[in-house]
């Protein structure tokens, strides 16, 4: 049935009347409408709801709201309503209302930004220490692994390297032989200006070896693993898995952590030597077609000019980054709180963050190396 | 004799205080209950007995061994005397039930991987379920049967003492009652102390022989229930009524 609101204005009397079903669709409506009407010789209101078929809380609610408000701008107002029904909605509403009052308000506003970045800055500094207790346990745990090949848990490995490395080869050889063939397209462009053909295998040789391969490596893998290490945690913490674990006796730290980061820390060398080859392989095949350098010519150049030193600093940046990235992806699922929005959010952070570590570490690894001249 | 005693555990989170001085023992063999209104801190005193919470001031004392700056290796031990059931079963989900079952046997004796899995099959029956459900995933069933499974993995080393935290809630009628009279079963087949919190009244008087009711973050009540009526606390006279 739809609702209907008239008015009647007599003098100083203000009759609103409402008929109908007057439910939560109606309300802004009816709310407008009220606001065009002019108060100022008005002195006493009546809101009549003889006609009211049915009335629903949050409707009860407005009328409550209306009559205080007409109160407070000192007009009389009177609810006229003889529908039983309609009468214990609003007497239900009018009780609750005095309940939530009476509950005593504590929160005072004063000093409320100060204290507010307080809380912030302890937090954050907590977070912090947070961080650090998980890399000392990680650590310790780490020691009291190598004590003895027995505490390895080599299934558990042989799982994550599986999920982790052999799964993520594709699309890890398959980014950085594109990463090769943009590479190469654009310096070609740039060397044969130059009539610098042949230089385009040193480019590619150090800048793949060195940095692009392990780098691009990295950011598939922090997007790969690092999410899936946060979110799969994160989920043991909401269904109590880990409370489980640690009730049993099983450490998660044993079990979930060191596995993960052992598992991560063999792959990504690995797949930083497949994404040399993949990467190297793209730019020959540009190099090829745009700049006429025939393979075996390619290679040659590649034996002469790059030293292996380029590839071995490459790989040894697999295992910081692969540390790195399952820290972080970890420690993100271990802060997970109970409900399901902190996944996303830690999930985000994680692969940001780790993402962020990872060129952070890279940029140390540079001038550590650039110093050692190597 | 005493297997569980509680001294004075008071129990704070940020500004929210829990629980100001609780007290109360548990003793061998008995099926012990722990009630009270929503919010009144069960499930965290439950998980402060299974070393998965500190508490803030206090003492808790099982088996022996106290909890507060209890040693790694005492820990470790008394973990193996307990098996703990959460309020949704909180089964691993990367492994089927019957793998979930034999975990702890896996990882913590050298039995035969026949004789485990005989151990694991006897468990399945024990709890009823049936011994086709066993390949399946938590994810593949029910809630009901994910509180038999876990319970099942909760029993699967023998343990002395059995926490279960609202082991009927959920379940259908029937089920309950078979449940009630599976942890009676058990209690008195294997001699276990089972400590549980509850809320369900059919169950409540059906199986445990001994009571404690937080209100109003103290001990309201300890003791048997047939004596319930002298407690004074508000929560008791309603809820026994
Ligand atoms: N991690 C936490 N952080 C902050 N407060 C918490 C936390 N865990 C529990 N609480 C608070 O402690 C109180 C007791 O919670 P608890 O889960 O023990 O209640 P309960 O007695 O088990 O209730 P129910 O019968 O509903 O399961 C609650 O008021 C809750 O808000
Ligand atoms: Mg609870």
């Amino acid at each position: 049935m739809a609702s209907n609101l008239t008015y009647n204005l007599q003098g100083d009397k203000l009759s609103i009347k409402f008929s109908g079903e007057l439910t939560l669709y109606t309300i802004t409506t009816f709310q407008k409408q009220l606001q065009t009407i002019s108060f100022k010789e008005v002195s006493l209101i009546a809101l009549d709801l003889h006609e009211l078929a049915y009335l629903d809380t949050a409707a009860a609610i407005f009328l409550i709201k209306l009559e205080e408000e007409y109160n407070t701008k000192s007009k009389k107002t009177r609810i006229l309503c003889f529908n039983e029904k309609v009468l214990s909605t609003l007497e239900l509403v009018k009780m609750q209302k005095t309940i939530t009052n009476s509950e005593i308000k504590i929160n005072d506003t004063k000093g409320l930004f100060l204290k507010s970045s307080i809380i912030k800055i302890n937090k954050f500094f907590y977070g912090f220490l947070l961080f650090m207790e998980f890399f000392g346990k990680v650590s310790m745990t780490q020691l009291d692994y190598l004590k003895s090949l027995n505490n390895i848990r080599y299934k558990e490995i042989a799982f994550e390297l599986n999920e982790s490395a052999i799964k993520a080869i594709g699309i890890v050889a398959l980014t950085s032989f594109l990463i090769g063939v943009v590479i190469a397209y654009q310096s070609a462009y740039q060397l044969k200006l130059y009539g610098a053909n042949i230089f385009i295998v040193d480019m590619l040789g150090i800048s793949i070896l060195r940095e692009l391969a392990p780098l691009i490596t990295a950011i598939v893998i922090a997007g790969r693993s690092g999410s899936a290490f946060t979110a799969q945690i994160g989920a043991m913490k909401i269904t109590q898995e880990l409370d489980a674990m640690k009730t049993m006796g099983f450490d998660p730290f044993t079990f979930l952590v060191i596995p993960r980061i052992i598992a991560l820390m063999i792959a990504m060398p690995l797949l930083i030597f497949i994404a040399d080859i993949m990467g190297i392989f793209g730019g020959m095949i540009v190099s090829h077609i745009d700049l006429g350098i025939s393979y075996e010519l390619f290679l040659d150049r590649f034996r002469e000019v790059v030293d292996v030193r380029h590839f071995f600093i490459g790989i040894i940046k697999g295992p910081f980054f692969a540390f790195l990235i399952a820290s972080i992806g970890i420690y993100r699922g271990l802060i997970v709180k109970n409900d399901t929005q902190s996944i996303g959010l830690n999930t985000t952070k994680s692969v940001v963050e780790s993402i962020f570590a990872v060129i952070v570490c890279d940029a140390l690894f540079s001038i550590a190396l650039t110093n050692l001249g190597i | 004799m005493s297997i569980i005693s509680v001294r004075d555990i008071h129990t704070q989170f940020d500004e929210k205080i829990v629980h100001k001085g609780l007290n109360l023992d548990i003793n061998e063999g008995e099926i012990y209950g722990i009630l009270g209104p929503s919010g009144c801190g069960k499930t965290t005193l439950l998980r402060e007995m299974v070393l998965l919470q500190e508490f803030t001031h206090g003492n808790i004392t099982i088996l022996d061994k106290s909890l507060s700056n209890i040693s790694q290796v005492n820990a470790q031990s008394l973990r193996r005397d307990w098996g703990v059931l959460f309020q949704a079963g909180a089964l691993f989900s990367s492994l089927s039930i019957e793998e979930n079952i034999a975990l702890p046997l896996v990882e913590y004796t050298d039995l035969s991987l026949a004789m485990i899995n005989e151990i694991v099959k006897f468990k399945i029956n024990l709890v009823g379920l049936k011994s086709t459900d066993s390949k399946l995933y938590p994810s593949q069933i029910s809630g009901g049967m994910k509180k038999k499974a876990g319970l099942a993995r909760a029993l699967a080393m023998d343990p002395k003492l059995l926490f279960l935290d609202e082991p009927t809630s959920g379940l259908d009628p029937i089920s309950a009652r078979e449940f009630d009279a599976l942890i009676l079963k058990l209690r008195d087949m294997l001699g276990l102390t089972v400590v549980m919190v509850s809320h369900d009244l059919r169950s409540i008087y059906d199986t445990l022989d001994r009571v404690a009711i937080i209100d109003e973050m103290k001990i309201a009540y300890e003791g048997t229930l047939s004596d319930v009526a002298t407690s004074s606390s508000d929560f008791v006279k309603i809820f026994f009524k």
